[in-house]
């Protein structure tokens, strides 16, 4: 036997408010045992209040040579940003 | 380093003009500081120098937990035990996150604990020296996390994204592990004469040892050269090793401690010491496998692989049947 263990991603809260970041993967036999070894992994020190894992074969992801195609969309639509607009000073803050 | 000596596979180092367009636009990229991440385009040779460089320095945290280990049964106070406890944690998960990035370019875990095991990848040669006396932990903490500090303080800035980021962690535990070897020693060298000696005899051994770490000269080294274009190596073995021996020569005079080493002299027109050769041929038997302790700290390492297989089974198993048992209870409740 002695096949490896999955990999798992793991995800992590910082402070209270703030979003799950990703912080590196780790391999464990089962999401429990992912847990247990995150915190020991990758909150030594504090790092975090809240951790998820995920098992890295169900993370689907954009595919790195449809950077283009995928994001081209929004980089045209410079009107979705505030400062395409020219609000007069007089009407001031908006 | 903690990677030693990693070849490239470069035969010579390509000008932008000799490249293919994709590998072009790739070494363009670097060029401009940006960072290659996992799956995208990269030279083969690109990848497998990562997979040697991070794998090794993967392997050197790993095994490097052994000769600090030795002493954690012995350390002096309870205080001190759990410093060193804490310290040899932060080492392994060190190799962990690194063990992490090198998954990331198409190696699997077991094929890295295969190539460790079978004596194929390498570690740190530092590693290969034994822990005599408990000065000797306070020597590993500052000379050795010292130098690796060196060396991967610019790694940080590597061109491979998950290594950055590993180095990134790394080096925020870093300095934990130089200050309390620091501190070790500070402590001992204002105790009883027996103590003071037993820090300079720590130094007499530990001092050439650690000035190998940072490898052979390599500014003639094709591989360097060309590890240095891809950047994930910033600067030179000699570079480094000057760095070091400037700043640890005065920490050692504070300590009262005299550095063996004859022809070490400070000189005033470049700002830095002057220092002895350290042995290549005793770091060149080391690397190619008789050191003192090579012997034992890769069968240590293939007994702990070799005792936990049943307990990894055992943990295999136990997912299988719960997540089976799982399925049927879904399966039940539908
Ligand atoms: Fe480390
Ligand atoms: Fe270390
Ligand atoms: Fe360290």
């Amino acid at each position: 036997m002695s096949s490896e263990w999955p990999l798992w991603e793991v995800f992590i809260r910082g402070q209270h408010g703030l979003n799950h970041r990703h912080v590196g993967s780790l391999h464990a036999p089962d999401a429990e045992m992912a847990i247990n070894n995150a915190r020991d992994v990758y909150t030594r020190r504090n790092e975090g209040v809240s951790i998820w894992v995920v098992r890295s074969s169900d993370i689907t992801a954009s595919s790195p040579s449809d950077k283009g195609p995928l994001f081209e969309p929004s980089n045209s639509k410079v009107y979705r940003h505030p400062t395409f607009f020219d609000i007069p000073d007089e009407v001031g803050h908006m | 380093m903690y990677a030693q000596m990693v070849k490239t596979d470069a035969a010579r180092v390509k000008s932008l003009d000799d490249m293919a367009p994709e590998e072009r636009a790739f070494q363009e990229r670097i060029d401009a500081g940006q960072k290659i991440e996992p799956k995208e385009w990269m030279p083969e040779g690109y990848r497998k120098t990562l997979v040697r460089q991070i794998s090794q320095h993967a392997h050197s945290e790993i095994v490097g937990q052994l000769p600090e280990g030795n002493w954690i049964t012995r350390a002096p106070t309870l205080e001190r035990k759990a410093i060193l406890l804490a310290k040899v944690q932060d080492e392994a998960g060190h190799g962990l996150y690194l063990y992490c990035a090198a998954e990331t370019l198409g190696i699997s875990r077991d094929e890295m604990y295969e190539q460790l095991h079978s004596g194929k990848a390498k570690y740190s040669s530092i590693f290969n020296y034994p822990t005599l006396s408990w000065a000797d932990i306070g020597a590993i903490g500052w000379l050795v996390d010292g130098a690796a500090i060196m060396n991967q303080v610019p790694l940080q800035r590597c061109s491979y994204g998950p290594y950055a980021r590993a180095m990134v962690r790394i080096c925020k535990e870093e300095s934990f592990h130089q200050r309390q070897g620091f501190d070790i020693l500070a402590k001992m060298v204002k105790g009883t004469p027996a103590q003071r000696a037993m820090v300079q005899d720590a130094l007499d051994r530990w001092w050439w040892p650690s000035l190998m770490m940072f490898g052979p000269s390599d500014d003639a080294s094709i591989h360097s050269a060309q590890s240095m274009v891809w950047k994930i190596k910033q600067n030179s073995n000699d570079e480094l090793r000057q760095k070091f021996v400037d700043q640890t020569v005065p920490q050692a005079e504070y300590l009262g401690l005299t550095v063996p080493d004859p022809d070490l002299k400070w000189n005033e027109k470049k700002g830095g010491y002057d220092f002895g050769e350290p042995d290549w041929k005793e770091f060149f038997e080391v690397i190619a496998g008789n050191g003192l302790c090579n012997a034992e700290r890769l069968g240590a390492r293939r007994k702990a692989w070799d005792d936990g297989a049943w307990f990894r089974d055992g943990l295999t198993v136990h997912a299988e049947k719960a997540s089976a048992r799982r399925a049927a209870k879904t399966a039940a409740a539908e």
